[in-house]
């Protein structure tokens, strides 16, 4: 997928105007938040936090040695009859998508929710060579009609409301306008069920790689990634090289707070453990298992001062709780993966020159920091990114010598002050006999735009101070 | 015990009163209080910004100035937070420099915390009329842990009256630069917390970062509300009426 997070000014800018979508933003507001937090009751707060410390642990231990587990799980999965296949970048993964539907003489793809196929963009290369990708988790279907990208990593259609769904099955459906969800819902199956039964490919993402058993795990909630990954003759399972853990009871403990960070759910509708393709006396399963492991800039964080960033089990959490996040909706990010995790992942992968906003546009919060259900930093690493800038020189030089000066005079206690009893005096002028300030000067503009500046109270604390010490001696 | 008051800058340029709150409420507990009167900024600016060398020539001004109290105070979740939590991260794996760091770290605390977990403050000063509902500032909240010690104290004070609000713990939107930088996206964010404000029928909202406070009230009065006050939890705590 290109990404436009270069953007991000302009789109946030769109989706503040666009009174549509702010409403539907407002109506998801904090429903997966307040469900995550009844599941976090429900288990136990304390106990929850223990589960975090070590998920957090499990992932970490994993990322230590991700070489050593990855070449683990790829003996045990060839072992099992599966074909690992490592993809550096996008393109080379979807160069060896289309070398597989070459061999197997492959028309129709089955998919279900993968945001890796996102980052690769997979399904534009498919329709290029003539295989027909066909997305059947119900989000990532009205996203596929619409031609949109998700705006969220678990909801992708959260951003639409059931008016606009309503519209587009009329368009392609061609059948009467329904406004019954349970209905547009059925339509939607009996609109997948014939591709289920004549597609030849069935592609999804990985949750999970067990490294002893050679395992994907698959954590669904509607049945559709059952289907994908057992009717097809060819299963192609593609996923990131970080997704690695190395035990089935890790698995176990990392299965027990996905559900309950991303949905509040104590466990998803399905959960499947592929271990390989069918084998003799199977009932069903695919006769070919490829999974392809794709880096595509996960490897430039292994062992850099970002690197808990790839602890992300992709539960969504940060997003739900991001204020920011729901105050522009996921597509102003421009990219894969929005919110906090996006804000991180997005300069890694596509370039710190090219996502210059994302790492500036948060409030540091800490919201995301303490929902992360492995302990991702995610503000002091959306921090270090602020550095990189500033040291790479990609910050405005202004700002820079805003910081410099400011820093200068903090560090002249008598420089400050004078500084700062000018500004106190003309400020407080400036406000008026409202004491309130509706215009600031130059980068202050940013604040009054849609904010009164209060003014000061005209003295500063400092010479008050030192006013009333010296009437006391 | 000998208490370092780090009054912060925007205190000191916008809202002394706020200051000599703070010096009252710890007066009140029993401490001596001394202002060191070269102090300026705690570096935070910086720090949130990537300006990592500005950051820490202001930290190692604020450690020699202050790491001889018994205790240092500041009326912000957000300064206390910068000195506690993120001053061992600027002086990550300098040895002599970090002992000191974190020596004063373990003494630095956010006014309310302070009051409530180490001075022991029983009677509140101040009286106050009216309904309050306490807007959780996130450095406070999620770096030190301040969420019940405002409360308590609030409580404490004869008339008034606490009304919690929706979404209390949701961040203002002020976010230091980014209120400037993503004007818009900050407004609107205010915009949602001032609805809560509302919705929460108190007349007055309380809350302990100047930041926050400036963002709240700014936007309250750029819609047209001029009479919700927005109050430092100190001037509540100190308030004559």
């Amino acid at each position: 997928m290109r990404s436009a997070s270069v953007h991000f000014r302009q789109r946030a800018s769109g989706a503040l105007a666009d009174k549509h979508l702010q409403r539907t933003l407002k109506r998801f507001g904090s429903g997966f938040a307040d469900k995550r937090a009844a599941a976090r009751r429900a288990f136990g707060e304390d106990a929850f936090e223990v589960l975090r410390e070590a998920s957090a642990a499990i992932r970490d231990r994993a990322l230590e040695d991700l070489d050593a587990w990855l070449l683990r799980f790829e003996a045990e999965a060839v072992r099992r009859g599966s074909t690992v296949i490592w993809a550096e970048d996008a393109a080379e993964a979807c160069a060896r998508v289309l070398e597989i539907c070459a061999r197997h003489g492959l028309k129709k793809a089955i998919k279900s929710k993968s945001m890796l196929s996102e980052e690769a963009g997979l399904n534009d290369a498919l329709a290029a060579a003539g295989v027909q990708p066909i997305e059947t988790d119900l989000g990532e279907y009205i996203l596929q009609l619409a031609g949109e990208a998700p705006s969220h990593i678990i909801a992708p259609a959260i951003h639409k409301d059931q008016g606009e769904v309503s519209a587009l099955f009329v368009k392609h459906h061609g059948r009467p306008k329904s406004d019954d969800i349970a209905q547009m819902t059925r339509e939607a199956r009996e609109m997948l069920r014939p591709h289920f039964l004549s597609a030849d490919l069935g592609i999804s993402g990985g949750n999970f790689l067990v490294a002893e058993t050679g395992s994907v795990a698959i954590v669904t909630n509607e049945g559709n990634g059952r289907m994908v990954t057992t009717l097809p003759r060819v299963h192609i399972a593609i996923t990131g090289i970080e997704k690695v853990v190395p035990t089935l009871e890790d698995l176990s403990a990392l299965n027990r707070i996905l559900p309950r960070s991303a949905t509040g759910q104590e466990i998803s509708n399905y959960f499947s453990i592929l271990s390989g393709p069918r084998r003799a006396g199977d009932a069903d399963g695919p006769e070919h298992l490829y999974v392809i492991l794709v880096d595509n800039g996960r490897t430039r964080l292994v062992g850099s001062e970002l690197q808990a960033m790839l602890r992300c089990i992709r539960c969504g959490a940060c997003m739900n709780h991001c204020p920011v996040y729901q105050t522009v909706g996921g597509h102003s990010y421009g990219w894969v993966y929005p919110g906090p995790m996006g804000s991180v992942l997005t300069p890694v992968y596509q370039g710190l020159e090219n996502a210059l906003d994302l790492p500036q546009a948060a409030t540091l919060c800490g919201a995301c920091h303490v929902a992360c259900p492995v302990k991702i930093p995610l503000p002091e690493l959306l921090r270090k990114l602020r550095e990189m800038q500033m040291e790479r020189g990609l910050r405005p030089w202004a700002e820079r010598a805003a910081f410099r000066a400011w820093a200068y005079a903090a560090q002249r206690p008598w420089l400050y002050a004078l500084a700062t009893k000018v500004a106190a005096r003309a400020l407080k002028w400036m406000g008026g006999r409202r004491g309130l300030i509706a215009r600031l000067p130059f980068a202050g503009g940013g604040w009054t735009r849609g904010r009164d500046f209060p003014a000061p109270e005209g003295r500063t604390f400092r010479e008050l101070y030192r006013a009333g010490r010296r009437r006391k001696a | 015990m000998r208490v370092g008051l780090f009054v912060t800058c925007l205190v000191d340029l916008v809202r002394p009163r706020i200051g000599f709150a703070a010096l009252e409420l710890l007066e009140a507990a029993g401490c001596e209080v001394v202002v060191p009167a070269a102090q300026t900024c705690c570096g935070q600016p910086g720090w949130n910004s990537g300006d990592r060398p500005s950051a820490r020539a202001l930290a190692e001004k604020v450690i020699a100035e202050f790491e001889t109290f018994d205790y240092v105070v500041a009326p912000s979740g957000s300064c206390a937070g910068m000195i506690r939590t993120h001053y061992p991260e600027v002086f990550a794996g300098e040895g002599a420099w970090l002992t000191r760091v974190e020596a004063l770290a373990a003494k630095t605390h956010e006014l309310t915390d302070f009051l409530v977990n180490v001075a022991r403050l029983e009677r509140v000063p101040g009286r106050f009329a009216g309904t309050i509902t306490y807007h959780d500032c996130c450095s406070g909240l999620r770096e030190l842990g301040v969420k019940a010690q405002p409360r308590a104290l609030l409580a404490g004070v004869p008339g008034a009256e606490l009304r919690e609000m929706k979404d209390s713990e949701v961040c203002c939107g002020f976010g230091g630069t980014f209120s400037i930088k993503f004007g818009d996206i900050s407004a609107a964010m205010a915009q949602t917390k001032c609805d809560c404000i509302h919705a929460s029928g108190a007349a007055t909202v309380a809350l302990g970062d100047l930041g926050c406070m400036l963002n709240i009230e700014g936007r309250l009065r750029r819609m047209g509300d001029a009479t919700t006050r927005v109050l430092h939890v100190a001037e509540v705590l100190t308030a004559k009426a």
